[in-house]
């Protein structure tokens, strides 16, 4: 009966977003009387996945085959119904990402479970089971009911405010039934940029347009960026331009944000931007261009000279 | 080879989102619809591989009648005909059901489509009718070579990509730069006209029922502060906004 929390390990630990949809999944479990139990996939130490009790978790468990330590997302597909079969769950929560939405789908076909993504906010489960998701890319919210007997939940980032216990949870060792047919895709090369932070899990994100001029210009974005421990983006003309990589691209056909502060400098805020950008919680917006549309949808605004702004944002920084 | 493509019919990314009959209905009044963004890139890749591999692409849309504009132009761009499942596409698991169902009958090597609609934004059809059909399903896909049986990929993933290959038949989402955008030129828009659209009736049933629609509150003014303090905005972010 228990609810499941799909979890991704990143370097031998869970990932923040995860540990979000586990204190989410907690919190369902509450209101529907039953407990939390969180899946594992991958090679994480047991006093790490321990900490899913301090988000509200009571158990853990842990699949840690050879097999499954590149994110293979029919062997996840597989893991995961198999933990909603041995727990009786009718209710799987997980972080949207570019796995978790992937697992969750396929889940949601063996299952047969009604899937809805982007939700924002904790179920009412006053009459039926409902919940509010973002739709039209951040343009609007949809209040939208699961009928089936399973229910599968991918929450966006800032969906419930985490409250931490304290508690650990107990780690259990998962062995699932895998088929030969899971590992029919084989992952070939990973790249991966080392130390930067995962953008769509940023809490701040300092991104940056053609208004930087140059790829070479690039450092007094990073300087801030680093000064403040935020992830750095840009707008797709950078990216199309091979300024930066794709996977640094924000807006209606890049990754979607919602970090609790997102700084843009040099961009105007095209329609198509803004919609990857809509729900953040707070905008700061830099441009010479004091018509850029990008101020309409700005918390706080400058109008200035990015190469002169940036660099005094540093140092500010620095100095709190 | 054969090449399924599937598309939506979405509001232009430019379209003010607004609701009707007591925020239960989309208000479609003044705005423009298109193929989906991601669906174009799916659509183009596919036109590419029939130009180097040959073979055909069908192009298949889970849409209400209003939708044959968007189909009838993917067929100006190259697809060969057209399938249209005659329904409003209700929810992930019941538009992946019309999917898999005309997939099952027809064997195709490749199913291609965007990696979300930009409606629904779940980006969870490819997995559904990949597992539907039990084939592997990938997404989002950025990169696609096909080498006889073979489909040599690269997929996006949180601050990176990963290479991937696998045996067709495959589910693939698509987004950019997997190809560049066709624009229809006038032999196309022709030929079009002309091209096979059969018109079929959905089977199965929806998972979920969407209750009502709202719009988000509107941003407050935006607080502008002269660039020779511009130091100040971080006390602000600070002390007011609480966000450092």
């Amino acid at each position: 009966m228990s609810v499941i929390i799909f979890t991704e390990i990143d370097n031998g630990a869970l990932k923040k977003s995860s540990l979000e949809a586990v204190y989410y999944g907690a919190e369902v479990a509450k209101m529907k009387g039953t407990t939390a139990t969180v899946l594992a996939i991958g090679t994480a130490a047991q006093d790490e996945l321990s900490k899913a009790g301090n988000f509200g978790a009571t158990k853990v468990l842990h699949a840690n085959d050879a097999r499954l330590a590149t994110g293979n997302i029919q062997a996840y597909a597989d893991v995961l119904a198999s933990a909603v079969a041995q727990e009786g769950a009718e209710i799987v929560v997980l972080a949207k990402s570019s796995l978790g939405d992937a697992v969750a789908a396929r889940a949601a076909g063996k299952l047969k479970a009604s899937i809805v993504s982007n939700v924002t906010d904790l179920p009412n489960l006053s009459s039926g089971f409902k919940v509010t998701r973002s739709i039209y890319t951040g343009k609007a919210f949809a209040t939208v009911e699961l009928k089936g007997e399973k229910k599968i939940i991918a929450i966006k980032k800032n969906a419930v405010s985490v409250v931490e216990s304290g508690n650990t949870a107990n780690v259990e060792p998962f062995t699932p039934n895998l088929n030969d047919a899971d590992f029919a895709v084989k992952v070939t090369g990973t790249h991966k940029a080392s130390s930067s932070i995962s953008l769509p899990e940023a809490d701040l994100v300092v991104s940056a347009g053609r208004g930087l001029k140059g790829p070479e210009n690039w450092a007094i974005v990073e300087d801030l960026a680093n000064a403040l421990g935020a992830a750095t983006a840009c707008s797709k003309p950078v990216s199309d331009l091979d300024w930066r990589p794709h996977h640094e691209h924000v807006g209606q056909t890049g990754i979607k944000v919602s970090p609790n502060l997102y700084i843009a400098a040099g961009i105007s805020g095209a329609i198509q931007h803004l919609a990857g950008v809509n729900s953040s919680k707070v905008i700061v917006v830099i441009n010479k261009d004091p018509e850029a549309p990008f101020f309409k949808a700005a918390d706080y605004g400058i109008v200035g000279d990015v190469f002169d702004v940036l660099p005094r944002l540093t140092k500010a920084v620095k100095a709190l | 080879m054969k090449i399924l493509v599937c598309v939506t019919s979405v509001p232009d990314t430019t379209a003010k989102i607004s609701f009707t009959d007591g925020d239960t209905k989309f208000n479609k009044a003044g705005v423009t619809f298109i193929t989906g963004p991601y669906d174009d890139y799916a659509l183009s890749r596919a036109v590419e591989l029939k130009e180097a591999h040959g073979g055909t692409v069908t192009v298949l849309n889970v849409g209400e009648a209003d939708s044959e504009q968007v189909i009838r132009k993917c067929l100006a761009i190259g697809a060969d005909d057209a399938i249209r499942v005659n329904c409003e596409p209700k929810d992930s698991y019941f538009t992946a059901t019309q999917i898999a169902t005309i997939a099952a009958q027809e064997k195709y090597d490749l199913i291609l489509m965007g990696r979300e609609s930009i409606d629904f934004n779940s980006g969870v059809v490819h997995g559904l009718v990949g597992e539907m059909l039990g084939i592997p399903s990938l997404s989002p896909v950025m990169k696609l070579e096909i080498d006889g049986t073979t489909a040599k990929m690269t997929r996006e993933i949180e601050g990176g990509k990963e290479d991937i290959e696998a045996s067709l038949p495959l589910v693939l989402g698509c987004q950019e730069p997997i190809a560049e955008w066709k624009i229809p030129n006038m032999r196309g828009i022709m030929t079009a006209r002309t091209k096979p659209l059969k018109v079929v009736e959905p089977v199965g049933e929806d998972m979920t029922i969407t209750e009502k629609y709202a719009l988000p509150a509107p941003k407050g003014a935006c607080k502008m502060i002269a660039a020779e303090n511009a130091e100040e905005l971080i006390a602000l972010l600070k002390n007011e906004a609480k966000v450092l």
